[in-house]
């Protein structure tokens, strides 16, 4: 069974660590924050200006000049900070989040990432996207393994336009987990498979090439 | 004495506006917007407007209303999702459309304000972002130069205000606000209160009163984009 949207959050919230500084992307990134183990600290950014997002507010608790990226009422914590857009792509874009998990149209084995737009289509912009891959120092990525139309998202080379170029660093894909050597010259590994997915189906929808180094 | 204070957004931007001017509007999607600075500005009449804003409002409201009236020549925002007269505009080609990187846009503003003419980032190298524009490898990484942006008018949000024009935002409000007010060559700020010069904590002022031309105290419908809530469990 490949994994469902949640169990993509799960296995995302597995890459987080004690005292992370980390900033989830709209969609299933956003699920992430409720796989947070027990008794790990986490702090959230939220790039519209917040260090340490909090839960959805309860009704009467709604404030509207609090929100997240997405334009989501949220509520702060103890720990909250609030800055300036200009101070918070600083943050970003100075590398001092640790991790930013995102989704993706397209990723291809050096790491390249496509997510912002589709030519011909309405485009709506990239918002923080572009700032956040090229400043954050591990960026991970959970998307479906393929399209609707049963293509592979994961491929040699990305056909739409580009978010960053060797940006990601992980991806997680309802079917198995791939690393990439972003830097470097090794590779793309295949770390884990979904439960009841074989390698001869993995490799079957990917159109990339990649290394088993499933354990 | 000069005096800043306005009684209403129409008559603090009087003299302000003329046709085909760029205009710099804070806020990130409705939280933080000018909401009142900008109907005045529709009421102006004033035409051809480039609009420098993170995003461009909803149908019917914020920058939206702008929308509707064609006032607008060109956007150059970060994400223009959430308004279907946009789309309308720009698939008939009747609106130009600028892109931006959030932080790349945040960035330009605080730089213009600075009098920083350019700086290099990191951001959008390899990408449409970056096609035609001067690239430089530092420490052998590759960076892209964007130049700082000035606008004719800056308005701008906060949520206290004293007569002086010194500004305090309030939580996620703050957002492009705070540089914008740095990089219009005129700037409105608008307030939900206004109060007298001592009242504030000079050590709790985010954006100092020099940046601010003309103040005004406005009355705010503060509208909600996605209203997410946690439910109560039953007792």
């Amino acid at each position: 069974m490949p994994w469902s949207r949640d169990q993509l959050a799960q296995r995302a919230a597995k890459e987080l660590r004690d005292g992370f500084y980390v900033n989830l992307g709209i969609g299933i990134p956003t699920l992430v924050a409720n796989y947070i183990p027990q008794g790990m600290e986490v702090t959230l950014q939220s790039e519209n200006g917040m260090l340490g997002m909090g839960p959805f507010p309860f009704d009467e608790d709604v404030d509207a000049d609090l929100i997240n990226a997405g334009k989501q009422t949220i509520t702060a914590l103890k720990k909250t900070s609030y800055f300036s857009s200009s101070d918070s792509f600083a943050m970003i874009r100075g590398g001092h989040i640790d991790l930013s998990i995102l989704g993706a149209m397209e990723v291809n084995d050096r790491g390249d990432l496509a997510n912002w737009m589709v030519p011909g289509k309405m485009v709506k912009g990239m918002g923080g996207a572009m700032d956040l891959v090229a400043g954050v120092k591990r960026v991970v990525v959970v998307m479906e393994h393929t399209s609707k139309e049963g293509a592979s998202k994961l491929l040699k080379q990305c056909t739409l336009p580009l978010t960053g170029v060797n940006v990601v660093d992980l991806v997680i894909t309802d079917l198995g987990v791939f690393e990439i050597d972003k830097h470097g010259s090794q590779p793309m590994k295949l770390l884990e498979l979904a439960d009841g997915v074989t390698l001869d189906e993995i490799t079957a929808k990917t159109e990339a090439s990649f290394v088993s180094a499933l354990r | 004495m000069a005096n800043k204070v306005y009684k209403d957004a129409k008559s603090a931007l009087e003299g302000f506006t003329f046709d085909g001017m760029i205009v710099m509007s804070g806020g990130f999607g409705l939280c933080g917007i000018p909401e009142n600075l900008i109907i005045a500005l529709r009421d102006s009449g004033v035409k051809g407007i480039t609009v420098i804003s993170n995003n461009a409002g909803v149908d019917g409201w914020g920058l939206g209303l702008l929308l509707e009236t064609k006032q607008i020549k060109k956007m150059v925002s970060s994400y223009v999702g959430e308004n279907k007269e946009f789309a309308r505009q720009y698939l008939a080609g009747e609106l130009e459309l600028e892109f931006n990187p959030q932080g790349t846009l945040a960035e330009r503003c605080r730089a213009g304000g600075a009098g920083i003419a350019g700086f290099y980032t990191k951001t959008g190298v390899g990408t449409l972002v970056a096609e035609g524009k001067e690239t430089k490898v530092f420490n052998g990484e590759t960076y892209v130069l964007e130049t700082g942006l000035v606008a004719d008018l800056s308005i701008v949000k906060a949520w206290k205000g004293d007569t002086e024009g010194n500004l305090i935002f309030r939580k996620t409000a703050r957002n492009f606000n705070p540089m914008m007010a740095t990089a219009g060559k005129k700037c409105v700020a608008e307030v939900e209160i206004l109060v007298e010069t001592g009242e504030l904590d000079p050590d709790a002022i985010h954006t100092p009163g020099i940046y601010v031309d003309r103040i005004v105290q406005g009355t705010f419908e503060k509208r909600i984009e996605q209203r997410t809530v946690t439910k109560r469990e039953n007792a």
